[in-house]
């Protein structure tokens, strides 16, 4: 236990509303206004967890979500999160956390003889790893490694909470609240510009929430406050709180994540946990400040050891103190004020050691007058203790070490300004030696950097900027902007005179707390060669994973680079790359999940088919009828069996409502089809319906279906179901883009039409007790490929069309989609003594390969139309998409794989699509590869196994004897290849 | 990614379908020369800077578009329709 603890007073927490939570099974209670960290920090809690690689104890760094070392598990069950950094984590009442990556327990780790051997885990120690003897690797490396690396454990079931999506737009997006981006808000709003203010924290304000200084002679924090309350009244501002803008992409688009309900245990009923912003802005300002760095020495992760601005957060936000008895080492004007603060509530300062020697005496005057031990050109060489930070060992300026008793340190090794969004469209932060930082360098369009993110390191400076460029936004938009005087602050000293190493101490010095890189890793990387800055991360593993090396890019950089004796500027930085901080994948994928992944079409006759007790299946984004059980039947396959039959024998009913629909029309709408299609359709009578195949321009196949001609200037196409979008779009671009001049217009009817096949010996003797008198639907009158508009029912609107894919006399009746159910419920009751039957995608697949028809399996974009056995259709007379590449001489060659069909010699055998066809008493080998099954059916007509194939050759191979060896399932089958059209080859049933 | 449709207005780039080199999909050889058609369907050169490309507002007004822009920066210099070959501009 550490001394750290709550101060008597002060903070912006709300001490009359106490919270319980739990940390590692304890009870603990914290108040309103609270994080994780400093809650812990107000129960003496100063171990938090195990670092990544050699188990070390591990305290709280920071205070914002920079932190590498305080991650815990949040709550429990489903609701399990890990990874969550302790000091963005708002406590509410009855959380439950836990530490990480230690086991036994966080006290006692065995895991922590890691660091011990220390050696063993040096940088590239996973490359090294593999150059060991395998059965060393195998039986004692990777379980070790898997039980000791690896952050948290994710939550085993599926996450009970929603995921929202929105857009936002906006004028000028303020990305941070602290003094620059509210002083930037503020002047931009005022003048009438639509302002969005962004802040990853609960409470704006920034670091005037964590300091001290005045601003208009008052608490910053409570400038703060008010000018937060002015923003949240105005009409063309959005507040958002809680709100991380993590990514910058093209044309002004930031994406942003909005932690709506993490501060809760459970979000509210209707309420999603996080939502996910796309924010679209005219002009961004980043105000995103600057990340404290640590100082590099012996022993710096000790618990116990922060940062210097994280100790200010606690002290003047949060009314707590790391310890007791604390130490500043520092390197900058800036790290004094922790003292000063640290001073100010109560705290035993112990002493101040700056590494400058010629630091201006005007600096801790106070602190001296107080009698304070104050150490100028000294650095901290070591700390001492393991658990909780016990002593330091300083070295002063003139070389002699001595120890110092503390249980806290604050250290500052400068602030680097936050660039992270500047680089996201890839440009490059620049060194500046006078900020000993990288500043931002070339700027996504439109964004404009204010405060200490732009190096601004002063309250004064940071006001100032942020007014400036809210100012100048705002006239780049034609605002009006009123002259307003600026907040009066303060310049408070702000130099610094960077301390990269602090080299001579006994024990690891870290640079990466979270990946456990230290110096001497960084060092060694570089003489092993890994010298550029790429490979160094990459070889280190610095910079990975969940902080992505927030608090630790610069100073291994600038290691590197003392190494390479070469200045920082010409080492320099890795990009980096969204998100800022984590994004919960389910964040990412908002409601689309699960069923919700993408939106289930439900065909006009769905109720209908429902009503006839179907059986669903997913068949791309559609739910369609599969096929219909009757009591009795054991499975799908006696289903349809009895389906086919009742087609071949009597009449059935099936849905093609989700087939593609296009309405054509125009004087040239013929001369369109003649284009796409290889065969003609200006030589199409009205009334006449015409098999097409569509080619891509490579000349093989793209799509197929039945376009009918209604008038001169009006065609109907229909596409296959799955290619319904895409042959609407192509249409449209062969018409806009190749033949703007043609004088068609074309729309996509697929949702305006129910469609209803009605197939069998009986089908026209149901359809006529449905057609409306008027309408002569005989042989005689409505031929084999008659497509004609007709009423049905009595004055309802239909097309009707005579055309088969069962290959019996067949029709298909489209009428309006919001009667289609309705209609289809007609059918079922005339045809009901005829024996009518519905029928589903099983038994309509089973009679497209008894009938030789190609579907999907053979149009698979790479066969053309002679592979298929269409070749006749292609036409001799007009230029079509595809014509000229469908001659070229490997599409046209006689051993190409063409269609035939397949038969199993033992008729009792079964035969399976995907065998691939070998010749008899060859090796099954790629190199004996004739072809493969494409499509196979249990054919109740036939009453034995069928399928349709392709082989080189195509149909000279008719007669032939193959094996289907199917390898996969070890199945080797012999089978006589034969015409693809099992059923009614002369097609005399379609004209009955 | 944002393109601003000539018809629809600005929107995101969520609703468009890209195909490809505007300039090369919208000259369609004439005649029978399979070299012709060969350079037509699969040539392509790969410019890093200004290139026309075709987009498809799929989820608006169904236009194809000549969309100009940089593929350096994403930058969109000007959009115009299809069927007057991208002349014409709005940017
Ligand atoms: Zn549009």
């Amino acid at each position: 236990m550490s001394s750290a603890g709550r101060l008597p007073t002060g903070g912006l927490i709300d001490r009359a509303r106490p919270i319980q939570f739990r940390f590692d099974g304890r009870s603990m209670s914290g108040f309103a206004g609270d994080t994780l960290a400093s809650a812990l920090i107000g129960n003496g809690v100063g171990l938090v967890g195990r670092s990544f690689k050699y188990h070390r104890p591990r305290g709280i760094l920071s205070a914002g979500s920079e932190e590498p070392n305080a991650l815990a598990e949040l709550r429990s069950g489903a609701r399990r999160e890990p990874n969550t950094r302790a000091t963005t984590v708002e406590l509410f009442d009855g959380l439950e956390a836990q530490s990480q990556n230690r086991w036994p327990s966080l006290g006692f780790d065995i895991l922590a003889l890691n660091g011990l051997a220390g050696g063993f885990l040096s940088a590239g120690f996973y490359y090294k790893t593999f150059m060991w003897p395998a059965a060393f690797w195998e039986k004692v490396y990777e379980p070790l490694i898997r039980r000791a690396a690896g952050l948290g454990r994710s939550a085993s079931a599926e996450d009970p909470d929603h995921y929202d999506k929105a857009h936002a737009h906006c004028d000028i997006l303020v990305i941070g609240a602290g003094p620059a981006g509210l002083m930037a808000a503020l002047t931009a709003a005022r003048s009438g510009a639509r302002v969005i203010l962004a802040d990853e924290d609960s409470l704006p304000g920034g670091r005037l929430n964590g300091e001290r200084h005045e601003i208009d002679g008052r608490a910053g924090s409570k400038w703060a406050a008010t000018a937060t309350a002015e923003l949240a009244a105005m009409p063309n501002v959005r507040l958002m709180r809680r709100t991380t803008i993590f990514g910058v992409y093209d044309g002004g688009t930031y994406g942003a994540v909005e932690r709506v309900n993490d501060h809760v245990a459970v979000p509210p009923p209707f309420q999603p946990r996080q939502r996910m912003w796309r924010i679209y802005a005219r002009r961004a300002i980043l105000a995103a400040g600057a990340l404290e760095r640590p100082l590099v020495f012996a022993n710096n992760d000790r618990p116990g050891i922060m940062l210097a601005g994280a100790v200010r957060s606690y002290i003047n936000r949060f009314g707590v103190t790391p310890g007791q008895r604390l130490a500043v080492f520092t390197c900058s004007d800036n790290g004094w004020r922790a003292a000063a603060d640290a001073a100010a509530a109560g705290v035993s300062i112990e002493a101040v050691i700056d590494s400058r020697s010629d630091v201006a005496p005007a600096l801790g005057a106070d602190l001296v007058a107080r009698g304070i031990r104050i150490f100028r050109g000294a650095q901290v060489i070591r700390a001492l203790g393991s658990r909780a930070l016990q002593a330091i060992e300083v070295r002063d300026h003139t070389g002699r070490v001595s120890s110092i008793l503390c249980d806290a340190l604050a250290m500052s090794g400068g602030w680097s300004p936050v660039t992270h969004l500047t680089s996201h469209l890839g440009g490059r932060p620049v060194w500046s030696e006078a900020h000993a930082a990288f500043v931002p360098g070339t700027l996504p369009p439109g964004m404009s950097v204010v405060g200490a993110a732009n190096g601004a390191m002063t309250l004064a400076r940071a006001l100032a900027s942020g007014r400036d460029a809210g100012a100048r936004t705002a006239s780049d938009l034609d605002r009006t902007v009123s002259d307003a005087p600026l907040p009066k602050a303060d310049d408070e000293p702000a130099s610094v005179r960077a301390l990269w190493h602090v080299s001579g101490g006994r024990g690891p010095a870290f640079v990466d707390f979270q990946n456990d890189v230290t110096a001497k890793d960084v060092g060694l990387a570089n003489r092993e060669g890994y010298r550029s800055v790429e490979l160094l991360k990459r070889y280190t593993t610095l910079g990975m994973a969940t902080d992505q090396g927030k608090t630790s890019n610069v100073n291994a950089l600038a290691i590197l680079a003392s190494e390479r004796a070469q200045p920082v500027a010409a080492v320099g930085t890795t990009l980096n790359r969204p998100p800022y901080t984590p994004v919960a994948i389910g964040a990412l994928a908002g409601h689309h999940r699960g069923k919700d992944f993408r939106a289930t079409r439900l065909s006009p006759l769905h109720e209908w088919a429902r009503e006839q007790g179907a059986a669903f299946i997913e068949s791309g984004a559609w739910l369609r009828a599969s096929w219909f059980p009757r009591p009795g039947e054991n499975d799908w396959l006696e289903s349809a069996s009895r389906e086919v039959r009742a087609v071949r024998s009597a009449v059935g009913l099936t849905d093609v409502s989700t087939l593609g629909k296009i309405d054509i029309q125009g004087p040239d709408a013929a001369t369109l089809l003649d284009r796409v299609y290889c065969n003609t359709f200006s030589t199409l009578q009205v009334g006449r319906a015409r098999y097409g195949v569509m080619l891509r321009e490579d000349g093989f196949v793209m799509d197929d279906g039945t376009t009918s001609r209604l008038a001169a200037d009006h065609f109907v196409m229909t596409t296959t179901t799955a290619n319904a979008v895409g042959i609407m779009r192509h249409l449209e671009f062969c018409h806009q883009g190749l033949w703007p001049d043609l004088d068609v217009q074309m729309a996509s009817v697929s949702e305006q039409w129910a469609q209803l096949a009605i197939a069998g010996p009986k089908s026209r003797e149901t359809l006529t007790r449905i057609v409306d008198r008027q309408h002569d639907i005989s042989d005689a009158a409505f031929p084999y490929l008659t497509a004609r508009e007709i009423t049905v029912l009595g004055g309802t609107r239909a097309r009707l069309f005579r055309i088969s894919y069962s290959g019996e006399l067949a029709y298909e009746l489209a009428v309006p989609a919001g009667v289609g159910s309705a209609v289809a419920s007609a059918i079922m009751e005339a045809g009901k003594d005829l024996g009518i039957q519905p029928y589903g995608l099983e038994a309509m697949g089973i009679m497209r390969i008894e009938k030789g028809h190609v579907a999907g399996n053979e149009i698979n974009g790479q066969t053309t139309a002679r592979d298929l056995g269409l070749g006749k259709m292609m036409s001799r007379k007009k230029d079509y998409i595809g014509r000229v590449l469908a001659e070229r001489p490997a599409l046209v060659t006689p051993d190409r794989w063409g269609l035939v069909g397949l038969k199993p010699v033992d008729w009792t055998s079964r035969i399976r699509a995907g065998a691939h066809l070998i010749p008899i008493g060859a090796a099954a080998t790629t190199a004996n590869d004739l072809g493969y099954v494409t499509s196979v059916a249990f054919s109740p007509t036939f009453e034995r196994w069928i399928g349709l194939g392709l082989i080189s050759g195509g149909a000279s191979k008719h007669g032939t004897r193959i094996r289907l060896v199917d390898l996969l399932r070890g199945t080797d089958v012999e089978a006589e290849v034969c015409d693809p059209v099992f059923y009614d080859p002369k097609g005399e049933r379609l004209h009955g | 990614m944002r393109i601003r449709c000539p018809y629809c207005g600005e929107r995101s780039n969520d609703e468009f379908t890209v195909l490809g080199d505007a300039d090369a999909l919208l000259t369609r050889p004439s005649g029978e020369n399979i070299e012709a058609f060969h350079e037509y369907v699969y040539q392509r050169t790969n410019p890093a800077g200004l290139h026309r490309e075709l987009w498809y507002h799929s989820a608006g007004c169904r236009r194809w578009l000549v969309v100009t822009r940089d593929t350096r920066t994403h930058e969109i210099t000007n959009v115009a329709f299809a069927n007057s070959r991208g002349e014409g501009a709005t940017a």
